[in-house]
């Protein structure tokens, strides 16, 4: 492989950014270029000392393209440690304020590092790779568009590492799960767009005449980011050399756009597309349809025309208007219904097979994530009716539910598709080990269930704190009362944290050691049927 | 402001029987007579090949 083109471009983009770095208008901008312009240096030089000049191997168009997906199957396990462990680490913080290291690692710069590594790296990551998987396998079609596929992968890093960098800088536009400022959300812009050509690219020249379901997933997904994303980021940069922007709208309406983004990025971003992967995972797993395509054509439309509208949950008692509320209320109820159907549908794929959950781990972790979205898609919708709200909004709650859900089905769904996956991508007969997965399974759920009955008890003594009056009408506790309430619960928290993030350490073993090609040697799982007897 | 009216009036009238339609059309599709074969057939997709 020569690369020519990729070398010129990139060469003149770090020349670019050093330009920037030098003539940027404030000091966090010129420190952001410098690291842009380190990480073009070196990918640059990487990509001189991997050329050669051998003729390329041609191309089998005939043959699926596994190597981004490789790529980022393991860009999905590494950046799932990453926002893990710094989980782990602003959980501590919240319970010891001493480890809070100024400038860089104060909470308030960890804690988006967290929301979007998890989010966006490790979630994002997996959603790339299994999507351009799943697509290729169910359209029977080679990736459209050559390298593309590698633009998307190595441009979708590029976008993690700047906004991870940004965020310690302390370079932020304050809007949750958007905070990286105009020119990262400029480059996410061209790379998803990329993304979206390279996916509907593929679904255009599919030999198999029907799109299956978890491809409409999976586009809905990919069409309703872009959307989310240009709208709420669109704003006016102070200087093109700088790194400050101010959004197009204000006030309320400013909110408002940001919590039907924010809301979105749960609704398409951690449900619609995790749904995709399990319409394709969990039959090949259990080697058995689902349960009624039917039901899932219909939960799909229902998703996608409900779940646009519930936004406005986020804003209760504030200046947004009353009825613009409800509404979001109203339509966040309705939703309980197409995520149950998502979730029967799921688990009901396993009718008749129900003895898998107990032979095959990674069957079990795809139902323990199947059972986690049914029960936080019961609690969410519960907590956006007002009078809920009232007690819930502003404490551990929400962060207990949010956990509930990224954990335990974002997580254990990802989990099982990277089992189900690295064998096959790497052409190993099994995983290196299934008793690790058996273990990985029993940390993350054991962690979920200490993570969310603690925020539930510290989240609901909070809210009862902060509303209890004496009889003369004056608040019975000053807030720094309620925040020393807490720091039980704090602790309590990051050990949940913690057993979580030794599963997915687990799984790095497992999955590098799969990689590597090892088996362990090992008892076969326990609790398959006996081997029948001849009879005497 | 003329616009947001503009836009608000279309949004609750024409274009919420438009996104109804829409959506009672779609679910009449999947469960119009004969969708079952053709979406048992869709189910085996994954199933034929690795």
């Amino acid at each position: 492989m020569k690369f020519g083109t990729e070398i010129v471009l990139l060469g003149l983009f770090a020349f670019a950014a050093f330009v920037a770095a030098g003539f940027g208008v404030d000091e966090p901008f010129r420190q952001h270029m410098w690291v842009l312009f380190l990480v073009l240096l070196g990918f640059t030089a990487i990509l001189l000392r991997n050329s050669n000049f051998k003729p390329a191997a041609p191309i089998d168009p005939s043959a699926y393209m596994d190597g981004p997906i490789r790529y980022g199957t393991i860009a999905t396990v590494f950046w799932g440690v990453v926002g893990m462990s710094v989980g782990v680490v602003i959980a501590l913080q919240l319970a010891y304020p001493q480890l809070n290291i100024q400038p860089w690692f104060n909470f308030g710069r960890l804690r988006p590092v967290h929301t979007s590594g998890v989010v966006f790296a490790f979630g994002g990551n997996a959603l790339l790779c299994t999507s351009l998987y799943v697509v290729q396998r169910t359209c029977r079609a080679r990736l459209f568009g050559g390298n593309l596929a590698w633009f998307v992968f190595w441009g979708y890093q590029l976008f993690i590492v700047m906004a991870a960098t940004g965020y310690l800088l302390g370079i932020t536009e304050s809007r949750e799960y958007a905070e990286p400022e105009w020119y990262v959300d400029i480059w996410l812009t061209i790379v998803w767009v990329a993304y979206l050509i390279l996916f509907l690219g593929t679904i255009l020249k599919r030999k198999e005449p029907h799109i299956y379901v978890a491809n409409w997933f999976y586009l809905s997904f990919i069409i309703t980011v872009a959307m989310l994303h240009v709208v709420n980021n669109l704003s006016m940069p102070a200087s093109f050399l700088g790194s400050k922007s101010y959004s197009a709208f204000s006030g309320v309406q400013d909110a408002l756009i940001q919590w039907w983004y924010g809301h979105n990025a749960v609704g398409f971003f951690l449900t619609a597309g995790f749904l995709g992967m399990m319409y394709y995972f969990v039959p090949k797993q259990a080697n058995r349809p689902v349960y009624s395509y039917r039901l899932s054509i219909i939960h799909f439309w229902a998703l996608i025309f409900l779940y646009i509208w519930a936004g406005p949950h986020h804003l209760h008692y504030t200046a947004l208007p009353d009825w613009a509320q409800t509404l979001g209320m109203v339509f966040s109820i309705m939703l309980w219904m197409p995520s149950w159907g998502g979730m029967i549908n799921g688990l009901m794929t396993l009718s008749g097979a129900w003895d898998k959950i107990r032979t095959d781990p990674i069957i079990r972790m795809m139902v323990a994530a199947i059972a986690f979205y049914g029960m936080s898609t019961f609690e969410g919708p519960m907590m956006s009716i007002k009078t809920v709200n009232s007690l819930s909004h502003y404490t551990d709650w929400t962060i207990g539910h949010v956990h509930s859900g990224a954990l335990g089905w974002v997580g254990m769904i990802t989990f099982g598709a990277i089992y189900y996956m690295v064998p096959k991508l790497w052409n190993r007969e099994r995983l290196y080990s299934l008793r690790l997965v058996t273990w990985h399974f029993w940390l993350a759920t054991l962690g979920i269930v200490v993570y969310a009955a603690v925020m539930w008890v510290s989240g609901i003594m909070q809210g009862l704190m902060w509303r209890e009056y004496d009889e003369q009408g004056f608040l019975v506790y000053s807030f720094a009362e309620s925040v020393a309430a807490m720091h039980p619960y704090y602790v309590m928290r990051a050990a949940g944290g913690a057993m979580y993030l030794a599963g997915t350490l687990i799984m790095a073993w497992n999955v590098t050691m799969t990689i590597r090609g090892h088996q362990r040697q090992e008892q076969p799982m326990s609790g398959a049927a006996p081997a029948l007897q001849p009879a005497e | 402001m003329m616009t947001y009216n503009l836009m608000r009036e279309f949004a609750d009238s024409w274009g919420l029987l438009a996104m109804a339609l829409f959506f009672v059309g779609c679910i009449a599709f999947a469960l119009r007579p004969g969708g079952k074969t053709q979406a048992n057939e869709a189910a085996q997709i994954p199933l034929k090949d690795d």
